[in-house]
């Protein structure tokens, strides 16, 4: 319970007095995930999106697979992307590996899954709804998928917005493929890792609670540009 | 310009089947340009399905189905109100506005149309109000000012009433006549015998999935000619 | 016009390059980072070179792996037998000692099986076993692993004798271990540095150390650049001069935590 109380104190310290690697590293986390978040959502958005409206043979394997992706440890994603990109391996000639690239890459892989299986459950939902209507009023393919995406915007945010959370906490990945290399790739979420490593558990702490701190913050600006939850809207 | 006709309609020997079951069918029929069609029958008889039928909205599994013009160009000539209204989740506006904008009408123009065809169902009030918000009879009136607002050459109307309460069928029932009353061909279904009596100009009388009876309206419930429709006209319950 | 652009491309390329020129990654371990003195010498690396050293804090096994892939420019770690191995296999051209600590036994406050009194490290660790005294192993193939292993060779304990019952193996760094063994109050070997810094005690105490057994040696190996042409071999050497300097050797040995000396420097140039 002291270290507890203990990390808040820490925390509230290190946010006041600005402290200066603190920034660094919360910088740090958001350029790697908000960055991921964007790819992922560039990706997985309209693949969910395509994959609701359309009818193809093998829909059913590849969302399976889709929903077992979701699953995978990101320690081994974070592993295989090592391979790839290291020296000894296929891509090692670009020189990514320990750089944010090289983590931002990582936590796409991550994400990308995530965020189009929630976006294909909530267009599956809508065009249940739209369906014959959509049909009725004769339009193209590509007016459905735009009017699906549009009304369905909310809960497209939704994807994007967990595809976030689920990368502001990852650390397995992006220890491994980053090298958690103190003011290059070092993130909160890596250093709570070495702190924790090294006993100093209110520092940890004190990351820790800054770290949700940051992702609730994120969340509430994104929600308030978005207006949800205003009365009467959707 | 004014572009050809796409009606008479003319229905041979169509069916639809699901599996080995037949929904409906074989039908033969014909729509006329003008008129008030009701299709009458006891609930699960298939008059929803031989309405999403003559609408493309089922493919036909046997027999034809012949429009006028080539069937994409029919398709944009018609449209269909639902049972339960299918609301867009965005403003009441928007929504009538939808098939305008899907067709590449001017943005500009199309909101003025909109406006106009609110005002004519009675929601001005409502225009900027989400539309899944609205009542039952507010939403089925949207849905019917979304489906005149093109100027439709037929309109199918899949029991439009049936969730409503008797205000709000009245209101519905006006607005239909009038639309039809401006030259709109409007082919409706219903359980409703009362509502039937009120509308119809000639009747189709849908029992298990086939046409019993096709006549005139005053014929139709002056002098039922099949057993099934003189019982469904009397009130009793038909299986 | 296309001149002016291709030339100023090439500058802002070399530029890049140039930029990173001054940079280098050194592997190191865990039980050397958390010691504490990689803070003390990285800037004084960066006022003196002008060079940033990028550290990369894993296990030995996993530096030594990234050293063989070329994915770093030299190692540091302490292992003599997996360092002659890497330069055997040709990832280094040579080893390179720097500097000496010890490893030292720690455990309980209370000490139930009396290793504070035991005349070697063999019959300290002896004296646990027979004991089974709750113990948390490294398990991770690193160099205090190894030196771990080793006593337990010496005192003709084998695998089979360490059974789960009060063995514990925890694969990970010398830090996750010491917190695993201060959450279960366990017997533990740790480095002596990584164990004065270390910040969750507990009710773990310093219970033995002096044993010459207990050596613990830290060797530097700039990674080969005949086998990995990319590497930074150029600053791994500078890097490599520096740390057998006499500057790093007052920089070494001046480092004390709580007033205690943590590393010898045994350098030579």
């Amino acid at each position: 319970m002291n270290e507890i109380l203990e990390g808040l104190r820490q925390a509230a310290y290190l946010i006041f007095s600005l402290d200066r690697d603190l920034m660094e590293i919360s910088l740090m986390s958001l350029r790697v995930t908000l960055t991921a978040v964007a790819a992922a959502s560039l990706i997985g958005l309209p693949l969910g999106c395509w994959m609701a409206v359309r009818r193809f043979r093998y829909r059913r394997f590849v969302i399976a697979t889709l929903n077992a992706l979701m699953g995978l440890p990101p320690v081994v994603v974070g592993l295989i992307v090592y391979l790839m990109l290291s020296r000894s391996g296929p891509f090692g000639v670009f020189g990514l590996l320990f750089t944010p690239t090289s983590m931002i890459i990582a936590q796409v892989i991550i994400l990308t899954p995530l965020v189009a299986s929630i976006a294909h459950q909530a267009i599956r939902e809508l065009w249940a709804e739209y369906h014959d209507l959509l049909i009725s009023v004769n339009t193209s393919r590509n007016q459905r998928i735009a009017t699906l995406l549009w009304d369905g915007r909310r809960a497209l945010l939704t994807a994007s917005l967990a595809g976030f959370g689920r990368g502001i906490g990852e650390v397995g990945a992006i220890m491994i493929v980053g090298g958690n290399i103190d003011h290059a790739t070092r993130v909160l979420t890596t250093a709570i890792a070495l702190e924790t490593g090294k006993g100093n558990f209110s520092l940890a702490l004190a990351l820790g609670f800054i770290l949700i701190g940051l992702a609730v913050l994120v969340n509430l600006i994104i929600h308030s540009l978005s207006k949800t939850e205003v009365s009467g809207r959707w | 310009m004014v572009e050809p006709p796409i009606l008479p309609l003319i229905v041979k020997n169509a069916s639809v089947r699901r599996g080995r079951k037949v929904l409906i069918g074989p039908v033969t029929l014909t729509l006329a340009p003008t008129g008030l069609t009701v299709i009458m029958g006891p609930n699960g008889a298939g008059k929803s399905t031989l309405l999403r039928l003559l609408h493309g909205m089922e493919r036909v599994s046997g027999g034809s189905i012949h429009w006028q013009v080539s069937e994409p160009e029919a398709r944009k000539r018609q449209s269909f109100v639902f049972q339960t209204p299918i609301m867009m989740r965005r403003k009441a506006i928007d929504n009538v506005a939808y098939p305008l904008l899907v067709h590449g009408v001017d943005r500009r123009l199309a909101r003025q149309k909109a406006i106009d065809w609110l005002d004519r169902v009675g929601l001005s009030d409502s225009a900027d109000k989400q539309a899944p918000v609205l009542s039952g009879g507010e939403r089925q009136k949207l849905a019917l000012a979304r489906a005149l607002i093109r100027d439709p050459d037929i309109l199918f109307l899949d029991e439009p009433c049936a969730n409503l309460d008797g205000r709000a069928t009245r209101e519905l029932e006006d607005l239909v006549l009038a639309a039809y009353e401006n030259g709109t061909r409007i082919v409706m279904a219903t359980h409703d015998i009362g509502q039937a009596r009120r509308l119809a100009r000639d009747v189709l009388f849908i029992y298990r999935g086939k046409v019993h009876e096709a006549a005139l309206a005053p014929l139709f419930f002056s002098d039922p000619q099949t057993r099934e429709a003189r019982a469904f006209v009397r009130g009793d319950i038909v299986e | 016009m296309m001149s002016r652009i291709f030339f100023t491309a090439c500058a802002v390329i070399c530029l890049a390059v140039a930029a990173t020129a001054d940079q280098m990654k050194l592997a190191v371990t865990t039980s050397f980072h958390n010691s504490g003195l990689a803070d003390v010498l990285i800037p004084e690396i960066k006022k003196d070179l002008d060079l940033e050293v990028q550290l990369l804090v894993v296990g030995t096994g996993q530096a030594i792996r990234l050293g063989a892939a070329g994915d770093v420019d030299a190692i540091l770690v302490h292992s003599k037998n997996s360092e002659e191995t890497f330069v055997a296999e040709g990832n280094a051209t040579q080893r390179t000692e720097i500097m000496f600590n010890d490893f030292v036994l720690i455990g309980p406050s209370s000490d139930p099986v009396g290793i504070s009194k035991a005349e070697t490290v063999v019959g300290a660790v002896a004296k646990i076993a027979k004991n089974k005294a709750l113990f948390v192993s490294r398990g991770d193939d690193s160099g205090t692993h190894k030196k771990e292993l080793a006593l337990w060779s010496l005192a003709n304990i084998g695998a089979s004798d360490r059974d789960i019952a009060w063995y514990k193996e925890v694969g990970a760094g010398m830090g996750a271990a010491l917190n695993t063994a201060s959450g279960l109050n366990a017997y533990i070997i740790s480095d002596r540095a990584s164990w004065l810094k270390f910040g969750n005690k507990g009710d773990l105490k310093l219970l033995y150390a002096g044993d010459t057994l207990l050596f613990n040696q830290y060797a530097y190996l700039p990674v080969n650049q005949a086998k990995h042409d990319h590497v930074n071999s150029e600053q791994a050497e500078v890097l490599g001069n520096w740390l057998v300097s006499d500057r790093a050797k007052n920089l070494i040995n001046g480092y004390k935590l709580l007033g205690e000396q943590l590393f010898q420097f045994n350098g030579s140039q």
